[in-house]
């Protein structure tokens, strides 16, 4: 994906993986099912609201807690297309990365950015821009090693790439 | 001359280097790889997904079906099957079948799978909990599992490292869950994040080795990368007593390695300390808490269900009664734990007291069952997690805190320190 473009959903600091995929839904592996459930416990109109190629955007630590790469599973599968926070719990890092979801670290977008706007994002470029208001941010770049796993679309593809 | 912290040195020589630096991306050679029954069946699906065909070493996978297990429902039974026939068809040593199955964290070091030196992945975030014995261990996600357990290798980002100076000692009902709360209440559940939290100092003789594994366990709760200790004689105890004739590599920090910060924790000085919801950096000490009615108190999981923690719980239930309308759930976290409580009659003292004693499972910790919270129910807990919702309703309530506090809490039916009780 070398763009994306969308509505953003708004939460603060320390969005743990309990509340992105609660731990009663963890008997499921599969992606669509997890979806359904996506963010339940701290916004349970999320599931139902969100459309493909919306976007997420949060304080600092998203993502702490839990290992379980059900989580972000979950959001790619709600048809998210980037989440962007201040900061990320380090195996929620890792695992978007090796599932292909993207994600930026960008304070300043994070926040400016206002629930509701829509937001474009140029993955080339790291370039976020918030249509509603006109405001641009530039992203954290990433070190070209993971760059080159997100470019592979995920870690296995990556190591198949290398074989 | 280099200037590396003892988890730098562990990721070094995984990698083949003379040296590396905070921030390096390397590529290193794993000595075990976890996985329990949440995170291998998503992991072995992605496994299906390599070219190159099997496993990198059937030795070095450990697989521990203990979250959902004994299986809570019939999805959670069609994922430990899964794991069941992969460990089978792939001939992996280390499966742990109900029978053999404890809680992973406490049942890998138990089992000699976890030394000093050693560096290993575990799809769990509680992974850190290995750092108690001079290892270098992380939680990963299941792709990274899956990886690991095809090639052996792992990447690593070199983190930077917070040194905690630990000195003095701990009074009568201080114990290592108390140490790790006042830390992550110190420094937040981000204060180390992308770090190894070293601990280091004279205190550390004051530590159980039970001690050190709670808190190297809940360095993930600040954020941490790993958690680690120095390995001095009680660490080189326990492992000759459980891995008798395996390799022990000994890794010190050098004199001048650099850290990002540096706090000194005086054990003496500390108190019994609670986490209050929704966060573990959310701490009080008894000086300013209330009364707080409780409904449920579990005492177990990979934090503290091991048998220094049972004791320490008996000690206070004994002659003692859990109050009326509370609930006490006690899980010892693998059957050789279990079996030994019972040698020494703490599971009488239990039952006695009102108690009830369940066998090793996550259970309750992650809101699975046996110990599910209903609407505004408050539970005291010595597990590791009081985000909202864990370990039920959305509107329910988790105090972390010690075994001593949590067994205090059911006598009373309250927020309570063993002192309340007179002991």
């Amino acid at each position: 994906m070398k763009a994306a473009k969308g509505t953003v959903f708004k939460y603060g600091d320390n969005v743990d993986t309990d509340v992105i995929i609660p731990a009663r839904y963890l008997n499921s592996t599969d992606a669509s099912d997890l979806a359904k459930h996506c963010m339940e416990d701290i916004d349970k109109d999320f599931a139902s609201k969100v459309k493909a190629g919306d976007i997420i955007v949060a304080d600092k630590n998203f993502g702490c807690g839990s290992s379980r790469e059900h989580a972000p599973i979950a959001i790619k599968a709600s048809g998210v297309s980037c989440v962007i926070a201040k900061s990320f719990a380090r195996i929620f890092y890792r695992n978007s990365i090796n599932i292909g979801l993207p994600i930026i670290e960008c304070e300043e977008a994070a926040d400016a950015i206002g629930a509701g706007d829509t937001v474009s994002i140029n993955f080339d470029t790291g370039m976020i821009t918030d249509e509603t208001t006109g405001q641009s941010f530039k992203g954290q770049a990433f070190p070209p090693f993971m760059q080159k796993i997100i470019d592979s679309e995920g870690l296995i593809n990556y190591i198949n790439s290398k074989d | 001359m280099s200037k590396m912290t003892m988890s730098q040195k562990i990721l070094a020589a995984h990698a083949h280097l003379d040296e590396v630096f905070a921030g390096q991306l390397i590529e290193a050679d794993l000595d075990l790889v976890l996985g329990n029954d949440i995170t291998s069946p998503v992991a072995i699906a992605e496994l299906n997904k390599f070219s190159k065909k099997g496993v990198f070493d059937k030795d070095k996978i450990a697989l521990v079906p203990d979250h959902f297990v004994p299986n809570k429902d019939i999805k959670s039974a069609e994922n430990c099957k899964c794991v069941r026939e992969f460990a089978i068809k792939n001939k992996i040593t280390n499966y742990f079948e109900v029978g053999k199955m404890g809680i992973e964290h406490a049942l890998l070091p138990e089992q000699g799978l976890t030394v000093a030196g050693d560096l290993i992945i575990g799809a769990d975030s509680h992974t850190c909990t290995y750092g108690a014995l001079g290892a270098f261990s992380t939680g990963i996600g299941s792709t990274d599992m899956a990886a690991g357990m095809a090639t052996g290798k792992a990447w690593f980002k070199v983190p930077s490292a917070i040194k905690f100076n630990i000195v003095g000692k701990p009074s009568k009902w201080v114990s290592g869950k108390d140490v790790i709360l006042h830390i992550i209440g110190m420094i937040g559940v981000d204060g180390a994040l992308y770090k190894s939290m070293e601990f280091v100092g004279e205190g550390i003789r004051n530590l159980s080795m039970d001690d050190r594994f709670t808190i190297a366990n809940m360095a993930i709760e600040a954020g941490g990368k790993n958690g680690i200790f120095p390995v001095d004689d009680i660490a080189l105890a326990y492992m000759k007593e459980h891995a008798p004739g395996k390799k022990i590599t000994v890794y010190e920090a050098d004199e001048d390695a650099e850290y990002d910060e540096e706090y000194t924790i005086d054990l003496s000085t500390l108190k019994p300390t609670v986490a209050f919801p929704h966060l573990p950096e959310n701490t009080h000490t008894f000086d300013d808490i209330e009364n707080i009615k409780i409904d449920q108190v579990v005492i177990g999981s990979c934090t503290n269900g091991r048998i220094d923690d049972l004791r320490i719980a008996a000690e206070v239930l004994t002659d003692h009664h859990v109050a009326e309308g509370v609930r006490c759930i006690v899980i010892p976290a693998t059957q050789k734990i279990y079996l030994e409580a019972m040698e020494e009659g703490l599971i009488k003292t239990f039952i006695e007291a009102g108690a009830i004693v369940s066998t090793p499972t996550c259970g309750p910790c992650l809101g699975g069952y046996m110990g599910v919270l209903a609407s505004k129910e408050r539970c005291v807990s010595t597990t590791n997690r009081n985000f909202v919702g864990r370990m039920g309703a959305i509107d329910s309530e988790i105090y972390l805190a010690s075994p001593a506090v949590a067994a205090a809490s059911a006598v009373t039916g309250k927020l309570s320190q063993p002192s309340e009780l007179g002991l």
